[in-house]
């Protein structure tokens, strides 16, 4: 199956600051993939790449298999929602519906209705005029009715209240099933994430972390809990992402596919919430103990 | 029909959470051999959760022989778990009843209840191990 994002050292320089450096991914199709860091750490530069809203200082990023809006066609298999759901506030919510089928030749007016009429909206009514959940709605159905392949989402919940952000998930989710959408979102509240995305990516400092299919990842993290010892005593397959020590005890998270069968250690797993909150901390401690890509991949073999 | 729920605290991964529900619905009686499983769409739109982790818990339905998918129709099961279900063991039930009211009658309360039943429950396991 080809990848809907596919990034080889991609990176991008605002004058002397890099936004995003040696980004290399590739997202797999037919899934709901969700990009987190915190704020600032290259998420929507990234999306801003793959949307091809920016060009890429170095590397290259083809989505669905084409650069990002190299064509009519390439455009029209891309959906977007760029940051806090933007629509145009002085028109009505039957003006962006006519406008959606102007600018797109997949425009699928009969769904646009319909979601129209499913979420109560006035079509008569003028965009600014709508709350904030509504206007989500509405941009969201501007984008699934295009018929999209692949859905881009840039922190479409953050500033939605927490009914709003259910009912945003909910139509999400049911179009995902309907239409056999590929999914990217970007968000900092990794709590929303958890039920909605079966892929991860986690962006700190303008570089990915970890990224991978998240059964695996939460399969492959473990907490270990004993007597205090040496980080250095860790078995090679065992790669550390953080830890903490008091004087008698020790506590690691660690990535490892083999079981954990030293018997000094209580292991725990972990949740999503956990996985990202660690890899976020632990950057910088990651970095002194980090190892070379093409080790950490022997290992996970 | 039956409606899926999810505790988000009970650290059962979703899909599981639905396999539980399919199989406690079959016990209980609420569905039976023919009646279809809410659609994929359906139950990802209602709990907003990950269509993948809906069709997973039917596949592994299928895979226990509980459901089978029909083509562009959905889901639907395939089996009752009769010898299984509650109203095949009243008497156990009935058992249980008589033993909680003893309980009741010795003054202990629902926490102490159920830690005795859990205690008791892996004695038992233990003992069928060994």
């Amino acid at each position: 199956m080809t990848a809907v994002i596919d990034a080889r050292g991609l990176g991008k320089k605002y004058r002397r600051r890099w936004a995003l450096s040696d980004c290399t991914l590739s997202i797999p199709a037919g899934r709901v993939a969700g990009l987190v860091g915190p704020n600032g750490a290259g998420k929507t530069t990234l999306i801003s790449l793959a949307t091809g809203m920016l060009a890429p200082t170095t590397g290259t990023v083809t989505v669905l298999g084409e650069q990002p809006a190299s064509s009519p066609a390439q455009l029209a298999k891309v959906g977007y929602v760029a940051q806090d759901t933007p629509t145009y506030a002085s028109l009505s919510v039957e003006d962006h519906l006519r406008f959606g089928a102007h600018l797109n030749p997949g425009w699928d007016a009969r769904l646009a209705r319909k979601r129209v009429e499913q979420l109560a909206l006035d079509p008569t009514k003028k965009a600014g005029k709508l709350s904030g959940g509504q206007r989500a709605q509405l941009a969201l159905t501007l984008a699934i009715a295009k018929r999209p392949e692949l859905l881009i989402l840039d922190e479409p919940i953050a500033s939605l209240d927490p009914l709003a952000r259910r009912e945003f998930l909910q139509i999400l989710m049911e179009s995902t099933a309907e239409h056999e959408l590929s999914v990217v979102m970007s968000s900092h509240l990794v709590a929303d994430l958890e039920r909605v995305c079966d892929y991860l990516i986690v962006l700190v400092d303008s570089r990915v972390r970890v990224d991978g299919d998240v059964d695996s990842l939460l399969a492959s993290h473990h907490l270990l809990t004993g007597p205090r010892r040496d980080t250095a005593t860790l078995p090679a397959s065992q790669q550390l992402i953080t830890e903490s020590h008091t004087d008698r005890q020790s506590t690691f998270l660690v990535r490892s596919t083999e079981p954990i069968l030293d018997p000094a250690w209580s292991v725990a797993g972990v949740d999503l919430e956990d996985l990202v909150l660690a890899y976020m901390s632990g950057a910088s401690a990651r970095s002194q103990v980090r190892q070379p890509a093409s080790a950490a991949a022997q290992v996970n073999r | 029909m039956i409606e899926f729920h999810l505790d988000s605290r009970s650290g059962v991964a979703p899909y599981l959470q639905l396999i539980q529900q399919v199989r406690q619905a079959l016990r209980l009686g609420l569905l039976r051999e023919g009646d279809q499983l809410p659609t994929v769409k359906d139950v990802s739109g209602s709990l907003a959760i990950n269509p993948n982790t809906v069709l997973k818990a039917y596949r592994e339905l299928e895979y226990e022989g509980l459901a089978a998918a029909k083509p562009g129709v959905g889901t639907f099961v395939t089996k009752t778990l009769s010898d299984e279900s509650i109203a095949a063991h009243q008497q156990l039930a009935e058992d249980l009843m008589i033993w909680y009211r003893k309980a009741r009658a010795a003054g202990l309360d629902s926490e102490s209840i159920d830690a005795i039943f859990q205690r008791t429950t892996r004695s038992a396991l233990q003992e069928e191990a060994v």
